[in-house]
């Protein structure tokens, strides 16, 4: 009883939070809003049982990715002009699209889980089957994770290098 | 009664940790006299502790200013963060015994994602402070922390894979016969150098370098939010120390022979304590290195030898495991 009751209070936390997010107009506020929704999804994993994942959600995606989001905020630092800008795109009109939309989609979710019967399956999962797992039947997904990242790093190694050797390119130029 | 030892535990932790990183406070500027042959704050009762009341005292009743031009809410909500995901990090850590508020399998995640949360009061609040030195020490801060939070986590995988679980009471009773620190020097050496730049104390305390940004993300920041700001980083050192203690010096298990002399939450504290001692000796005999020499030093350096220590640790637990 206490766990749907605590599984109840952090989906609604996630879910205001999250609505939150989307309208606030200062960006750095929606960010807030959005690192609260994700350490209420922690909240969630943890409660039905994927303690690892709840870690994995706090130090990855709350700790870190998060952080970068802030960070490329911070380098722009729009201030209020940032803030009218969103004000004149967040028009109530521009919300019709997108809310039919997810709206199909929440009827879609309604009836799918309409058609599930019971909670789903609260036994624990731990660190080690979810390296089993990774490195087993989802091996695949890994490799094209990782080589995704690779390019990644390539990529971001270029723009630096070419920024550092700007001098000797002008100097080829010439 | 044994329902009720976690609940004591947290007040014990709630109110000790603001007491001591009080009396840190004053403790680690006396420490600092010595070693750089001053006195340091010695006038206020016996030792000079009285020093701890009288600032306290002082940053309590200072006027709790916002500045006009800052982003209020956020301003106000920044310090807490850190002395909220600091508190919360104490919650796994095994002081002795059955004396821990909890033991959960993911106790070393736990630890990892409230440091990394714990930036956010550096980044809010420099953000939230609209003036360009706190701006800058924000920027810095976000880029120094999670870069060493990547050494950080690596540091320890070396732990885990020789005791074989993330859970901290496990990684210590792994410990019985032989700590950590001998076995993994090179995890320790990272993660040492790892938890004073998260912690971001002297030599590695560039987001707040007072000779070139005043005083960083703190530069608004007065009376209590000051104070909370500082206890966040109190607290914070005191974490890591009990991590360092807890992960690699074997957490309560006494020296061999005369570990039975003393009762474990003895030897908890005394190593935390000795721990503390060394991360003020390391502030008291290093300077600041320059921004782009610490980024260099964690990327170039600090990487590849966590990376060389998981193949190593690795390949040896392989080895002993078709040995035996």
């Amino acid at each position: 009883m206490l766990e749907i009751t605590l599984f109840y209070v952090a989906a609604t936390i996630a879910l205001v939070a999250t609505v939150m997010a989307m309208t606030r107009t200062n960006a750095i506020h929606a960010l807030i809003y959005l690192i609260v929704s994700l350490l209420a999804v922690a909240v969630i994993f943890f409660l039905i049982g994927a303690p690892f994942a709840a870690a994995l959600e706090i130090v990855i995606y709350a700790g870190a990715i998060m952080v970068l989001f802030v960070f490329v905020i911070m380098m722009l630092n729009l201030g209020e002009r940032g803030d009218q800008q969103e004000r004149q795109w967040l028009q109530p009109k521009i919300w019709i699209g997108p809310a039919l939309l997810s709206m199909l989609l929440f009827v879609e979710l309604l009836y799918v889980i309409s058609a599930l019967e019971g909670p789903v399956s609260a036994t624990a999962v731990s660190a080690k089957e979810v390296g089993l797992s990774l490195f087993g039947p989802y091996v695949l997904a890994v490799e094209i994770a990782s080589m995704l990242l690779l390019a990644g790093l390539v990529g971001s190694f270029h723009l630096g290098r070419r920024y550092l050797d700007r001098g000797d390119l002008e100097k080829e130029g010439e | 009664m044994s329902e009720l030892i976690p609940v004591l535990l947290a007040l014990i932790i709630l109110i000790g940790g603001v007491i001591v990183a009080a009396v840190l406070t004053w403790f680690e500027r006396r420490l600092l006299g010595v070693w750089q042959d001053r006195y340091g704050p010695n006038r206020l009762g016996p030792l000079g502790i009285g020093q701890v009341l009288a600032d306290m005292i002082k940053l309590l009743f200072k006027d709790d200013w916002v500045p006009p031009f800052a982003d209020k809410v956020v301003f106000i909500f920044a310090p807490t963060a850190i002395v909220v995901a600091m508190m919360m990090g104490f919650a796994v850590v095994p002081f002795a015994p059955g004396m821990m508020i909890i033991d959960v399998n993911i106790g070393l995640l736990f630890f990892l994602g409230m440091t990394s949360l714990a930036v956010y009061s550096v980044l809010l609040g420099g953000l939230a402070s609209n003036n360009k030195y706190a701006l800058l020490g924000g920027l810095r801060s976000a880029a120094q922390m999670v870069s060493y939070e990547v050494f950080m986590g690596l540091s320890l995988m070396g732990v885990v894979m020789m005791s074989g679980s993330f859970s901290l009471v496990a990684i210590v009773e792994a410990q019985t016969d032989l700590w950590f620190c001998f076995s993994q020097i090179l995890g320790l050496i990272v993660f040492v150098i790892a938890g004073i730049a998260e912690s971001h104390r002297l030599p590695f305390d560039l987001p707040e370098a007072e000779h070139e940004l005043t005083a960083g993300f703190h530069t608004e920041y007065g009376g209590m939010k000051f104070a909370m700001f500082m206890l966040g980083e109190y607290l914070g050192l005191m974490l890591i120390s009990c991590m360092i203690v807890t992960l690699f010096f074997g957490g309560w298990h006494g020296p061999a022979l005369i570990g039975h002399w003393l009762p474990p939450l003895f030897w908890f504290g005394f190593k935390v304590f000795f721990v503390i001692c060394f991360f003020v000796l390391l502030r008291a005999a290093i300077p600041r290195p320059r921004y782009d020499q610490l980024m260099s030093l964690g990327w170039k350096v600090m990487l590849p030898i966590t990376l060389i220590n998981l193949v190593i640790t690795g390949a040896v637990l392989l080895w002993m495991e078709g040995a035996g």
